[in-house]
């Protein structure tokens, strides 16, 4: 009868303790104020990709040489470029493009480097020691220089910028996650799942790679903003996306350079658009750090 | 004929015009000082006879002479030559010899003496280039049979048909004069990576990336108008600088004079309004011309009825209006250099498909011409050059038209050797930004593009048309001027119209800003011509 009463109590407590989705934002927002500000600008990153065609007041794409660069007002609220285009349509549009390019990038890469970096833990020996040389080479190069040497090779389109920004963070995400495969490796579970008889495959996957989700979603968030900056990076570069599509990156080279000075707000605004997306990532991803990091947590 | 006569040439003949271009010689020259040019591109190599590029000429053509040349002083006229490294010329009764009398006491600067054997050895050189030698403009000589030394300082060529187009064609400013000596000791690549000529500056130093630096030489052939040998300059250095912004503050600071290939209008008026008097800008029609081609290897463009919708998209009149603000293009034209005598009216370009006031008529056509072809809504890629002005701009204005008739348009940027490679090697783009870019306005020569792909290396839409081959023979051999006008709009007709093998959009608009010390210098209708620097004085 006891016991029953304590669970009870316990159950209630329980339930006194449940809050609702706002009240848990409400109390990340108090904990992590910055966070709260990265994911809220993360929010609204996401919201404008997705509902572009309904945010944006113009067709981004469309030249009209009438309203050709036309200052911030009523009409063009952030004004139009040198083609007449609208740049708030052009930056809610670009958002799509970066978000795309960041998301695509950040997961193909990290995942990569998830199982590259259990399997080399796992198997260790010399597969460790050949595979980490061989990340070694690609760490060496910094992430700007790599991309671009991989554009300069397929060309410049979005498939490939991904593929670019997506091969120098494979190593990255390696690196880290094999440090905690390792200790994971071993945890006494892994020699029963061997001695079990499960593959490789299985061991590596279903039992060691969810034990170090912490360290790969962090790397995965920190992907996202560099992810971004390079792509935007490749676009001035002229290696990235390519006109007409709306890209931050592209809409700061050419007729930005050219008309900074009479027209600023070409140039302003988009690069307001990446410093705030990337600073937001940036803010995000080391809130998700400080949560998930049993160091941080502790302390 | 007198030595810097204007050339009678049947129909090179065109109407000197001059387009905002100012008289800058008036005060006396004086003499001394370093001028300082910014190039927006690289130099691939040293031997003009090879390259193509501004990239190279603007640097290196001040070491070099030629042996006729566009009049420096009347660059704008497309028919008055005057003789450089010749002292005077003649041509025979029937058009097919000419005679050229070479200057006697000039000087290589490695001190070598110039006599024809070193005029005969260069254009055999550009003219009759040994297998494996690369000779970009031999095309332009096909009407050339011979060229032989007939005395120490005396060269005739004689030719297979008489044309208009031969002097033109011998005073583009890539036709450096090398030494015999140099050629067959070093062997014909050796200019490739050295310099020797009799031009107005000698050689100091070049540092890749960074400048080429020239001196001046006390030996030169011309006389200036003190009486004493050009240049005025003390020396030179051509700074390279691709960014643009680069560029135009170098100017704004001071640190350089002068840019001569072009700044597209906004530059100019930022510039003028900055620096009020202490800029000077000489504007000009450019002989380049800029357009689209469809690959004609690719099944999707084999149906002319898509070509030519692609064509009728574009609002050339509209585009010239508006892109003339923020691009270095401007005139609606035909394949004829505007304003000169071969070039088609507006009356007359106005019958060609695409180039009607009544744009909603033409893109409803278009739009038929699609649906017919089976090309409603379908994907189009065009291939651009990654250099802003004009490429890019046009590019960009070009997908905006073609998706207004329905077309999901994409656009590849390629850095200048890659883009090179794509269509000269790869041969798979679907369409291209094309262009044909050329110096000496010559019509006859400069129309060689749209000639089947089997003779016009330059042909990038490959396809083989023999009417078009035989109108342009024609064309070159007839030594009458309206039977040319004639043959040139039926040609014309042909390539823009009825098989729309190529579409014009606009020709270039040079504009150049520049140091109002700078004296002597005078636009040309070409990036390429009048750059010897030998008239060029600071007044300072």
């Amino acid at each position: 009868m006891a016991a029953t009463d304590v669970t009870s109590v316990s159950e209630i407590d329980e339930l006194r303790s449940q809050k609702n989705i706002f009240q848990k934002f409400a109390e990340l927002f108090r904990k992590q104020p910055l966070g709260a500000v990265g994911f809220a600008v993360v929010i609204a990153m996401i919201i404008m990709a997705i509902f572009a065609n309904i945010i944006s007041p113009y067709d981004p794409e469309l030249n009209d040489f009438a309203a050709m660069l036309v200052a911030p007002g009523a009409d063009y609220w952030l004004g139009t470029d040198q083609f007449g285009r609208d740049i708030l349509s052009r930056l809610v549009y670009g958002a799509r493009t970066a978000l795309f390019v960041g998301f695509a990038a950040s997961f193909v890469g990290a995942s990569c480097g998830l199982v590259l970096g259990v399997m080399s833990a796992y198997f260790g020996g010399t597969f460790d020691l050949i595979f980490q040389r061989v990340m070694d080479v690609f760490m060496s190069f910094p992430l700007i220089i790599m991309a671009l040497a991989i554009v300069s090779i397929f060309g410049p389109s979005t498939q490939n910028v991904i593929i670019a920004i997506t091969i120098p963070f494979i190593p990255r995400c390696a690196r880290v996650v094999r440090s905690n495969a390792l200790a994971i490796r071993e945890i006494p579970y892994v020699d029963a799942a061997r001695a079990l008889g499960f593959g490789h495959a299985r061991i590596i996957l279903r039992h060691m790679a969810p034990n170090v989700m912490a360290p790969f979603l962090i790397m995965l968030t920190s992907f996202v903003g560099q992810a971004i900056l390079t792509e935007a990076s490749l676009s001035y570069l002229g290696l990235g996306v390519q006109e007409p599509t709306p890209a931050w990156g592209l809409m700061l080279q050419g007729g930005a350079e050219e008309y900074i000075e009479s027209e600023p707000w070409i140039a302003i605004f988009p690069g307001v658009a990446i410093s705030m997306a990337v600073f937001g990532f940036n803010l995000f991803g080391d809130s998700v750090r400080d949560v998930l990091d049993p160091r941080l947590r502790t302390q | 004929m007198k030595p810097s006569t204007k050339l009678a040439i049947a129909l090179g003949a065109g109407a000197a015009f001059a387009l905002g271009a100012v008289a800058t010689a008036s005060a006396a020259p004086k003499r001394g000082g370093m001028l300082n040019i910014v190039v927006g591109s690289k130099i691939p190599s040293y031997d003009g006879h090879r390259e193509t590029t501004f990239g190279m000429i603007h640097p290196i053509r001040p070491f070099y002479s030629l042996l006729i040349r566009v009049n420096p002083d009347n660059p704008q006229s497309t028919s008055d030559f005057t003789c450089d490294l010749c002292e005077s010329f003649t041509k025979s009764s029937d058009g097919k010899t000419y005679t050229f009398k070479i200057r006697e006491n000039v000087k290589f600067h490695d001190g070598t003496p110039l006599t024809s054997q070193d005029i005969k050895a260069t254009m055999h050189k550009l003219i009759f280039p040994p297998k494996g030698i690369a000779s970009s403009r031999k095309a332009f000589y096909g009407m050339v049979e011979s060229v032989e030394a007939t005395g120490k300082y005396e060269v005739t060529f004689k030719l297979k048909y008489a044309t208009g187009g031969f002097i033109p064609a011998l005073a583009t400013p890539f036709n450096f004069v090398y030494s015999k000596k140099d050629l067959d000791t070093h062997g014909y690549k050796w200019h490739m990576k050295n310099i020797n000529g009799t031009g107005a500056f000698t050689f100091v130093q070049h540092q890749p990336g960074a400048f080429v630096e020239g001196k001046r030489y006390a030996n030169y052939h011309l006389k200036g108008e003190d009486g004493k040998n050009k240049p005025y300059l003390d020396g030179y250095k051509a700074i390279s600088a691709p960014k643009m912004a680069i560029r135009l503050q170098a100017i704004r600071g001071d640190r350089a004079q002068i840019e001569f290939r072009a700044f597209p209008p906004k530059a100019r008026d930022d510039l003028k309004k900055a620096l009020g008097d202490k800029i000077t800008v000489q504007e000009s029609d450019w002989n380049c011309v800029m357009g689209f081609s469809s690959n004609q290897k690719l099944k999707k463009f084999q149906d002319v009825r898509t070509r030519q919708a692609l064509s009728m998209g574009l609002d050339r009149w509209g585009g010239s209006k508006y892109l003339s603000k923020i691009a270095i293009v401007k005139t609606v034209g035909g394949t004829v250099f505007p304003n000169h005598k071969l070039a088609a009216k507006k009356e007359e370009l106005m019958q060609l498909r695409g180039y009607s006031t009544d744009l909603a008529a033409s893109q409803a056509e278009a739009k038929k011409l699609l649906a017919a072809a089976g090309m409603s809504g379908a994907s189009v890629e065009l291939l651009n050059r990654a250099v802003d002005q004009p490429y890019k701009v046009v590019g960009t204005w070009m997908l905006g038209q073609w998706k207004k008739l329905g077309l999901k348009t994409t656009q590849i940027v390629l850095p200048t050797g890659p883009w090179y490679a794509k269509f000269r090697k790869k041969k798979d783009q679907e369409t291209m930004i094309d262009f044909n870019c050329q110096g000496v306005v010559n019509p006859l020569i400069d129309a060689s593009k749209w000639l089947s792909n089997d003779i016009a290396s330059n042909n990038y839409a490959n396809y083989q048309d023999r009417q078009l081959d035989k109108w342009y023979d024609q064309m070159n051999r007839t030594g009458d001027e309206a039977e040319a006008y004639s043959i040139m709009r039926k040609y014309e007709k042909r390539i823009l119209h009825e098989k729309a093998h190529y579409a014009v959009s606009f020709w270039w608009y040079k504009i150049n800003p520049y140091r109002s010390y700078v004296k002597g210098w005078n636009i040309a209708p070409s990036h390429y011509l009048n750059q010897s620097l030998d008239q060029v004085w600071l007044d300072k």
